[in-house]
């Protein structure tokens, strides 16, 4: 259950809104063809990253994946760049050479994302080790969705990590699908128990809504790293809205219901507090008019930086 | 100057580099224990500690993305593969990964990694411990990929490679570590990017690779013997290509042998091939021609392996059908001494 609203819990809510809302205005943005690359939108699951990143500070450390908008956002990352990278104008936070799908921001800690599955489990692994070895408080997640777990990377990566106890949170962010199939169509093992079989404290939260519970975990789980713990598991079970990939539902598709949706939207903070959220509309409004009219007006980058930046 | 051997020299650099800056650190399958990927890596977990020098689970990708994620964190690490089949399993953190992280962060994350593998021939080996792999590694911007020849090289470019903001691909033929030379003992470093002409010569140019420039001088000094006088240029940084030093010595010998160790379709010899014959197409008496391995799979038995691998003999018949001259009496040459001396089991 959320607790009654109060300033923590709007500052959480004001940032899913910020999320949900620059996320719509991509929507609405696509058809004009300004952003020509694809986007994996984390609407309806904007509540895994604002939690996550609320227990940690800005030089903790974040891997996550190409649904990265609300980790970028979360994390720290400015929207006017976010908003001008996947314009793909020089103003963008790597100058356009990232794009949605590549996102990164090392200055607030997120340090990178990848477009193949999977990938960056390792980097939190080393990252992790690394700043364990340099004597550094700094904790670190790496986010991966159920279908990463099926990789042999991630197995690798847990096994490593308890064998050598390096401090690092593993999240699961569980929307029991892979592009268009469903768990239950992909898995033999059962997620939690098979992570328990490497020897690591796993933690389930079942609401991926709770922003206040996905906080209050996750700030635990970073104190027990921070204290010189070995590593952490964490699955958080949540709901895409959108399709895969791109701005469009795809609830017609067949691979799944529109009832399906019904638990989450209604759990859904942004639905929960709408008198809340409500008060809040014209001001986020504003900051994205902004961050769009930054992107609107940087200039795309010179044909030259093609060639800087790969040595 | 001192003499050692090139594995010496390998290892006397690791632990000069991990003595000058405390954020290098050396790992990887069977790296410190009793056999130290044939000793280049002895004595640095008793010197270093676990920390710095340490063993992995048989788990080549995350152990690869791991430093990755180490190196974000201002570490330098050295992973180290006993042979380079491994790093097929790794790909995917170097070529997705690795290549164009810096890229796609608009040059915010330089990626100070070495991958140290080991290369080509040993004692029947087989098709899956045998190879070289060069152009998988020299396709992808972003990485670097060096192969170094000599003791001296080995040293310094090993310390350069560490020293480099950029991942590279550090590539060791097995029998070359038996080789000994003059190696200075002080740490040193030799610039990445920079071909090494082994040995001067006017009428033909050959460019080598790793353990082919080994069979080049040896061929060489028996052409010699006929009179032929052969110029040998090590690329030693296979990406990025010093190409300059080659033209200019195509340009002044009008023939070009490219002897790479590795399978000539799509390999870095056609990389070779390809820039000399744009840059050099007027001074050209003869097309650009190439050795290499045979297109098959590498063979156990050493009867068919003899024949997989090009050596100094397959480069004397090249140069002489290139000068138009008759095929010398080779017997009594010893063209095997070191696949003998590999005695194995490994």
């Amino acid at each position: 259950m959320l607790t009654a609203p109060n300033e923590r819990l709007k500052r959480l809510i004001r940032q899913t809104l910020l999320i949900r809302r620059i996320e719509e205005r991509v929507i609405e943005l696509y058809p004009s063809d300004k952003i020509q690359s694809p986007v994996h939108l984390s609407i309806g699951q904007e509540p895994v990253a604002v939690g996550l990143c609320e227990a940690m500070t800005p030089q903790d450390i974040l891997f996550t994946t190409y649904r990265g908008h609300a980790y970028y956002i979360a994390k720290g990352g400015t929207l006017p760049e976010l908003m001008a990278e996947l314009y793909g104008r020089s103003g963008g936070v790597s100058g356009g050479k990232a794009g949605s799908m590549h996102l990164a921001a090392p200055e607030v800690g997120m340090m990178g994302s990848s477009a193949v599955v999977a990938s960056t489990i390792p980097h939190g692994v080393g990252a992790a080790l690394a700043a364990k070895l340099r004597g550094e408080k700094q904790a670190v997640i790496t986010v991966f969705g159920d279908g990463a777990t099926e990789e042999g990377v991630y197995h690798e990566s847990l096994n490593f990590a308890v064998l050598h106890k390096v401090p690092v949170l593993f999240v699961c962010e569980n929307n029991a699908l892979a592009v268009h199939t469903s768990l239950a169509e992909r898995q033999a093992f059962d997620t939690e128990s098979h992570a328990k079989a490497y020897g690591i404290n796993t933690t389930v939260i079942e609401d991926g809504n709770d922003l206040i519970k996905i906080g209050d975990v996750t700030a635990k789980l970073l104190a027990s790293l921070r204290a010189g713990g070995g590593p952490e598991w964490l699955m958080i079970k949540t709901y895409r809205y959108k399709e895969h990939v791109g701005p469009g539902d795809d609830f017609d598709a067949g691979y799944r219901k529109r009832a399906d949706m019904e638990p989450w939207w209604k759990s859904d903070p942004l639905n929960r507090y709408a008198d809340i959220v409500k008060g809040m509309e014209a001001e986020v409004k504003a900051e994205i008019d902004r961050a769009v009219a930054f992107a609107e007006a940087s200039a795309p980058p010179a044909p030259e930086q093609l060639l800087t930046d790969v040595e | 100057m001192r003499r050692l051997s090139f594995g010496d020299a390998v290892r006397e650099c690791l632990t000069q580099e991990m003595e000058r800056d405390p954020s290098v650190f050396v790992y990887g399958i069977g790296v410190p224990d009793f056999k130290a990927i044939f000793g280049t890596t002895a004595g640095l977990a008793e010197k270093f500690g676990p920390q710095r020098c340490f063993d992995t689970p048989l788990s080549e990708e995350s152990m690869t993305g791991f430093a990755l994620g180490a190196a974000l964190k201002g570490m330098r690490p050295v992973h180290v593969h006993i042979r380079v089949e491994f790093l097929l399993l790794a790909m995917n953190q170097i070529v997705n990964m690795m290549s164009c992280h810096n890229y796609m962060t608009g040059g915010r994350t330089p990626l100070p990694v070495v991958i140290r593998a080991i290369i080509g021939r040993g004692w029947g080996q087989g098709a899956q411990h045998s190879k070289s792999l060069f152009s998988y590694f020299t396709h992808i911007p972003g990485l670097k990929v060096v192969a170094p020849t000599t003791p001296r090289d080995a040293k310094g470019l090993l310390a350069a490679s560490i020293r480099d903001n950029n991942p590279v691909i550090f590539l060791e033929h097995r029998w070359l570590h038996w080789i000994e030379d003059d190696v200075p003992a002080e740490s040193f470093v030799e610039p990445l990017g920079v071909a090494r002409v082994m040995r001067e010569g006017r009428d033909l140019t050959i460019v080598a690779t790793s353990w082919m420039n080994v069979e080049a001088m040896h061929a060489a000094k028996i052409l010699a013997g006929a009179g032929i006088n052969i110029e040998v240029i090590d690329p030693r940084t296979l990406a990025p290509l010093d190409i300059d030093p080659i033209v200019k010595s195509v340009k002044k010998t009008g023939r070009c042998l490219v002897a790479d160790y590795d399978w000539l379709h799509s390999g870095f010899s056609a990389e070779v091939a390809a820039q000399v014959s744009e840059l050099c197409f007027g001074d050209l008496k003869r097309p650009v021609q190439r050795i290499g391995f045979a297109p098959t799979p590498c063979p156990t038995v050493r009867t068919l392996e003899n024949h997989f691998y090009p050596n100094a003999e397959t480069i004397v018949r090249a140069v002489e059908r290139m000068l138009d001259r008759p095929a010398m009496d080779l017997s009594g040459i010893d063209f095997y001494s070191h696949e003998r001396r590999f005695r194995g089991p490994f």
